[in-house]
């Protein structure tokens, strides 16, 4: 690996964390801040995973990569292409200087998600800096191992609250032989339908969004089943750079406007009657929603349908998050107080409560 | 220092009277099935791992959640300990009794919920076993991926908690890629609801900590798990080599062209003598290794895949390939692989088997410290090996009427285990810690991070009441076991008697 881009600085952060410990004083952990928009403001020491970077161990044949926190993910992506491999659930960078902590941290995946797993799918095995001042490791570079609670697997996703993520090992496979985007002219309704009936019957589907007034499809696989599936399906040809637009909240329709709501939901939900734009994501797994409407009254939208909502315009209302049940809210703080006794790691990014 | 629940390193529980809990239950819950006379309570004294065996204090039978709430609050309030089990076929002792607790049976949680095509899941109760639900779905062309070689008898609660793998995960993922929700019933009874209907929840990914977490966290209720379409077809190549190294350079190869097979197996000789004894299944019985490749999907692309590996297979110098000619030959081929574990133990009166997980690079060079520890230990062993993801399970060949050799072969055992997690792997791929490798946890972790675990576990579980002893060791226990094993380490040969 790159000596000049592969820097072991691990030991620095744990001082640092040490240091916050003794002086109780609340960490606010960041890459490039790429993605400091999500979640609620901390207010904090900076604690900066850039310096910690590098690719610690890659073998294609194995399907494993190690890579440590403060390593772009350009830089990731970059590696595994070479390889004629990739993270299939696509994490978004949301910013040129995306790190692979923000990936993990946020656990965010793009159009291919419900086909190939999320980011949590794919961690195998983590190293992380503890509310007790240790460097730990959990999980590993194999693709089965279930000795232990999966606390790699619980770290993504918690946005920095439960410790710091310094290096993780990811699942990566082969990029697919073939790759073919075909846009169709239909309802959201009647998309959505046959969403619902394709998704039982063995296509090779890899994306798949409506925008208002076209369904956008991708076809990934060998050669002869996204043929197939092209003949089948027909529509005409679309850029494959749609694609990540979409998963970098580059369309039109993330311009300006109204807040921005992610809605997840069940993905037989059907198409949903929502107070402002939409666009539909995952097979109708993930709406997007441009609305002036009160958290309260999309929020019910999202639960009546079996899912929940995000606010990503941030700093509009205080909980971002889809407020927990009371009983998991305690068991959260149950937990964070074991992982983080001091509260030092972000605290309240997720919810006020911890 | 004893395999069975030792209070001394395991942790104080506290005494009960059984006549008094029993009394206790019988009052609130007088529709649970409760048993608590010896002769019924002696199925109930193991799991899968036969060799451990405790015959539980009582055995409760629920059929309602609510009963199972009614239950998990007495004992918590009278700090009875709480083990929880399913079909009962775990491989680790995961459900191994303690006479001071109460063995929670959710086997009669039978019930098939709801299949929904559209939305491509199947709720269920944790009851209902791992193929029920695929034959359940069988008619909208749906079924569930993981498959253990247990499937046709454990039941989906077990497989949720023990994270339970099988042959086809390197392409589909253990339980925890597979799943969408569980219900689950806290220590103090109190219900909650992990994951959602939708792809992702809110807050702390707590349904992939629930998964494989051993019943140490809470009691599962319910479980919704994820349905794939059936793939159009399945095809299985055999490749016999004359050397293990070629077979492991074969599987490296394979996934270098961008192929993921759907499962990819490798057995050794031992193996594939004892599978084709057994099963007849056509395996060349000359070969060192022999790897089964299955690729799956759309006809076209497997037609194309099997021609690419076949080739590549060749390359890596098979000495022979050959594509399973129909669906019987297809159905012969797995049949030997998936009756290796019996067929081995028609070549000895008992086995032992491992499930560590290595990088698969390592796989050579542990084969062959495999084979010299067999050696040091005067036993034999057998592999089989999920080549695709680097899950070995090396059975290992003994006789336990002859004195000393369970103790042999447990301790071989922990030696091959401790080899894994040498090579930067681990001790358990899909089998769980459960009661079997709780020493060996202690060379997978050190004091740090089983603390940290600990804290995980009083996170849900204060009281340490749900199902004590099991997968994460106290630090007490490892520093006896590292002190045991410094000085095993001078024996070639330990006589003595270990545990």
């Amino acid at each position: 690996m790159d000596a000049e881009h592969s820097v072991d600085d691990s030991q620095a952060l744990l001082e640092q964390v040490n240091r916050a410990l003794a002086n109780a004083t609340p960490l606010l952990i960041q890459g490039s801040n790429s993605k400091a928009f999500l979640g609620r403001a901390v207010a904090g020491e900076v604690l900066d995973t850039r310096s910690h970077r590098g690719i610690v161990s890659y073998d294609p044949t194995e399907l494993v990569i190690t890579v440590r926190a403060g390593t772009p993910l350009a830089e990731l992506s970059a590696t595994l292409a070479a390889a004629g491999q990739m993270l299939p659930c696509e994490p978004p960078s949301f910013g040129p200087g995306a790190t692979v902590g923000g990936m993990v941290a946020t656990g965010l995946s793009g159009p291919r998600r419900p086909w190939s797993g999320s980011v949590r799918d794919f961690v195998l095995g983590t190293r992380v800096i503890t509310g007790l001042g240790k460097h730990l490791r959990f999980g590993g570079e194999v693709m089965k191992n279930v000795a232990g609670y999966d606390l790699s697997r619980l770290l993504t996703g918690s946005y920095g609250c439960l410790g710091l993520i310094t290096e993780v090992s990811l699942k990566v496979l082969p990029k697919p032989r073939h790759c073919f985007s075909v846009s169709l002219e239909m309802d959201r309704a009647r998309a959505l339908e046959n969403l619902a009936r394709w998704g039982q019957q063995p296509l090779p589907v890899s994306a798949a969004c409506h925008d208002g007034q076209r369904l956008h499809l991708r076809l990934e696989g060998g050669e002869g089943s996204v043929a197939a599936a092209h003949e089948r399906l027909g529509g005409e040809a679309l850029d494959p750079g749609f694609w990540n637009d979409l998963n970098e909240q580059q369309l039109a329709f993330f311009d300006v406007g109204p807040p921005l709501w992610r809605l997840s939901v069940p993905n037989n939900s059907g198409a949903l009657d929502l107070p402002g734009a939409q666009l539909v994501d995952w097979a109708g797994a993930q709406l997007w929603l441009k609305s002036d409407a009160d958290a309260g009254v999309i929020r019910a939208i999202a639960q009546k349908a079996g899912g929940h909502a995000t606010c990503y315009s941030h700093g509009l209302i205080d909980s971002p998050f889809q407020p927990l049940p009371a009983a998991l809210l305690r068991y959260h703080r149950q937990l964070k107080a074991q992982l983080d006794p001091q509260g030092v790691f972000n605290p309240g990014r997720m919810y006020a409560e911890f | 220092m004893n395999i069975l629940y030792d209070e001394r390193v395991d942790g104080y529980l506290p005494a009960v009277d059984k006549d008094s809990l029993l009394q206790a239950l019988q009052q609130r819950l007088p529709d649970l099935d409760l048993l608590h006379q010896e002769e019924d309570l002696k199925p109930y004294e193991c799991d899968g791992l036969s060799a451990y065996r405790t015959t539980p204090m009582l055995v409760a039978l629920p059929r309602t959640v609510e009963q199972v709430q009614g239950l998990l609050e007495l004992c918590h309030q009278r700090r009875v300990p709480v083990v929880a089990r399913g079909a009962g076929t775990g491989l680790s002792g995961g459900a191994l009794p303690l006479e001071k607790g109460v063995l929670l049976v959710m086997a009669r949680f039978n019930r098939i919920l709801h299949i929904d095509p559209a939305a491509r899941s199947a709720r269920v109760q944790p009851g209902v076993r791992n193929l029920a639900i695929s034959q359940a779905a069988a008619a909208t062309g749906l079924y569930y991926a993981p498959d253990p070689s247990s499937q046709i008898a454990c039941s989906i609660g077990g497989n949720v908690a023990e994270n339970a793998g099988g042959v086809h995960c390197l392409k589909y993922g253990l339980t925890v890629h597979n799943l969408l929700r569980v219900e689950i019933l806290t220590v103090e009874g109190e219900h909650l609801s992990l994951g959602s209907d939708a792809l992702d929840a809110p807050g702390f990914d707590l349904l992939a900590l629930f998964t494989g977490s051993e019943g140490m966290l809470g009691i599962i209720t319910e479980v919704t798990v994820k349905l794939l379409p059936r793939p159009q077809v399945a095809k299985v190549l055999l490749a016999a080599f004359d050397c293990v190294e070629k077979a492991g350079l074969a599987v490296a190869r394979i996934i270098a062209e961008g192929i993921i097979p759907a499962g990819l197996e490798m057995m050794d000789n031992l193996a594939i003598r004892a599978a084709e004894d057994f099963i007849h299944a056509g395996y060349p019985v000359d070969a060192q290794a022999i790897l089964l490749c299955e690729l799956d999907g759309v006809e076209a692309d497997v037609h194309d895949d099997c021609e690419r590996v076949r080739r590549v297979l060749l390359l890596a110098g098979a000495t022979e390939v050959r594509l399973a000619r129909d669906e019987a030959e297809r159905v012969r081929f797995w049949a030997g692989r998936k009756n290796a574990f019996p067929a081995v133990g028609r070549l000895s009166p008992d086995y032992y088997c491992m499930d560590g997980t290595i990088p698969r690079r390592a796989l050579p060079a542990v084969l062959k410290e495999i084979a010299t520890l067999a050696g040091e230990y005067g036993l034999r062993v057998a592999n089989v090996f999920h080549a695709g993801d680097g899950n070995m399970h090396p059975l290992i060949l003994f006789d336990a009427n002859q004195p000393g050799e369970l103790d042999r072969a447990e301790a071989l055992g922990g030696k091959i285990l401790e080899l894994c997690v040498k090579v930067g792997g681990s001790i358990t791929g899909e089998h769980g810690v459960g009661r079997e490798k709780i020493n060996q946890m202690c060379a997978q972790f050190n004091s740090d991070e089983l603390t940290l675990f600990h804290g995980v576990k009083a996170a849900f579980d204060p009281r340490g009441l749900l199902n004590p002893g099991k997968n994460i060791p106290t630090l007490q226990r490892c520093a006896e076991f590292g002190a045991m094993h410094v000085h095993m380490g001078q024996l070639p040969f330990p006589e003595l008697e270990r545990f």
